[in-house]
């Protein structure tokens, strides 16, 4: 707090930085759904072993992944703070639902932030953990082996429906983010506000097609 | 036409509250919704019983006083529109209509549906004026205003402060208000010499009153009786922003986010 009773971190501080972080983590989005289109090549998995193995051993790309973590830390923190901020602002609640038209899933950025939240997790335990030694990789598979991991994981149909899901939920969350950051950031234009509008949809199908085209091609094709 | 009111009764501020339904009949399709309930307190009065409180000042749209949550939605179903403006033809004969107070913890219910706005006026206080007195109305164009700033600024002047915005909004924030505040004082000339200070000031008071952030549903935008547009949150934004990072020293009024 300062001289003006202004509280660190003020509401709109809080939102931007969030809004940094998240399109951040959207440029980080599109890097990793390059690198994971090389699964879908059919040559047993080279193309992708060799980006995968230049990702985790390039010193700059090092760098960057220390600063991912940071955005991803920096989002979901501001998320949880700004959410209990709101939470806080309405305690005694309508008797009756609210039926006001909103933007098309910006109600839902938390439960779909907790939805993307668990899917990291179990990312991280199946592919993160593994590569730094934290958990044991299952038998037969070399820790660093990306694609024989993802290949045995695929070739189960609960892993795979859960992936499934999560990039729906995704893609909802995606759906808003780009426009709200936006927004956030005071960038809004009468003329190309709608761009980055229909930019955000887009964008949001794209990624979450595109992670979903990978089961559905071990699924369908193997 | 007849209607089943279901209506938020509350005594004071330390009751707790519920809901209590009403039935009112003969009621004029051309009647509005303050006139509608004006009939009800006839009723509850011939029998005896406390009429029901609500805020109302001018009934003509421009004043901000009424306010009621009707069926989930700040100033009932018809868009731009305040209760007091809300006609009852809006409503189908027989329908049950749920009346509340506005929800928010920066708006304490005083009785019934009556809640107490003045936080909406600390922000006011904070910063949403021009210090000096600014004398008459100038002779034309010894001001020049571009014409799209002030078509803006007064699109943003058309707030009546109403707090239909914290009303909609899943969070209870006031942004869409304090953005139109800021916004018609930023956009003209006379405004503009205070504005870095005033954004800082008004966004310190509305976050110390309690209000939520911002999380862009639009519901803001949506219900705004006068139909303010949420470019004007991004302005806000934006003015903030620029105050905290880039004002010169004198003007920033301490470099905390």
């Amino acid at each position: 707090m300062d001289t003006t009773g202004q509280r660190t971190f003020s509401s709109i501080a809080s939102k931007v930085l969030m809004a940094l972080a998240g399109v951040f983590l959207l440029v980080f989005l599109a890097v990793h759904l390059g690198i994971n289109m090389l699964l879908l090549v059919d040559d047993g998995g080279k193309s992708f072993s060799a980006a995968a193995g230049f990702m985790s051993s390039y010193p700059v790309i090092r760098v960057f992944e220390l600063a991912l973590f940071g955005g991803f830390a920096l989002h979901i923190v501001f998320g949880v703070i700004v959410s209990i901020r709101n939470r806080q602002s309405r305690p005694i609640r309508y008797q009756h639902r609210s039926i006001t038209e909103t933007s098309p899933f910006s109600k839902y950025m938390l439960h779909s932030g907790v939805v993307v939240f668990i899917f990291l997790v179990l990312h991280f335990i199946d592919f993160y953990f593994i590569k730094i030694g934290i958990v044991a990789p299952p038998t037969g598979i070399e820790r660093h082996d990306f694609y024989s991991r993802a290949v045995v994981l695929f070739s189960d149909n609960t892993y795979s429906a859960i992936y499934l899901v999560s990039f729906v939920v995704l893609g909802f969350h995606l759906n808003h983010a780009l426009q709200a950051a936006t927004q956030t950031l005071g960038l809004n234009h009468p003329r190309y506000t709608p761009l980055i509008n229909a930019a955000s949809a887009l964008y949001a199908m794209i990624i979450a097609g595109g992670f979903m085209a990978i089961p559905l091609r071990f699924t369908l094709f193997n | 036409m007849k209607f089943t009111l279901k209506i938020w009764r509350q005594k004071n501020a330390d009751d707790k509250g519920r809901m209590v339904s009403y039935k009112v009949d003969d009621i004029s399709p051309d009647s509005s919704f303050l006139e509608m309930l004006d009939q009800l307190n006839q009723q509850l009065i011939a029998k005896g019983e406390d009429p029901v409180s609500f805020d109302h000042d001018c009934r003509e749209g421009i004043c901000g006083a009424c306010g009621l949550y009707i069926n989930g939605r700040p100033h009932g179903p018809l868009k731009g529109t305040t209760t007091c403006q809300l006609h009852m033809r809006a409503f189908r004969s027989g329908e049950t209509i749920c009346v509340e107070p506005w929800r928010s913890g920066a708006f304490p219910v005083v009785k019934d549906l009556i809640v107490d706005r003045s936080a909406l006026d600390k922000i006011i206080q904070a910063g949403g004026y021009i210090s000096i007195n600014s004398g008459g109305l100038p002779d034309a164009n010894t001001i020049p205003v571009p014409k799209h700033d002030a078509d803006d600024a007064f699109d943003a002047a058309a707030c009546i402060g109403c707090g239909a915005c914290v009303a909609a909004c899943s969070n209870a924030s006031p942004m869409l208000f304090v953005g139109a505040k800021v916004s018609h004082l930023a956009l003209l000339p006379q405004g503009r010499i205070e504005a870095t200070r005033r954004v800082q000031q008004m966004v310190a008071a509305m976050d110390a009153l309690g209000f939520g952030n911002c999380s862009n549903t639009y519901a803001c935008q949506a219900e705004c009786p006068k139909e303010i547009s949420i470019a004007n949150i991004a302005r806000m934004n934006r003015e903030f922003l620029t105050a905290k990072l880039f004002a010169e020293k004198e003007k920033n009024i301490g470099f905390t986010l």
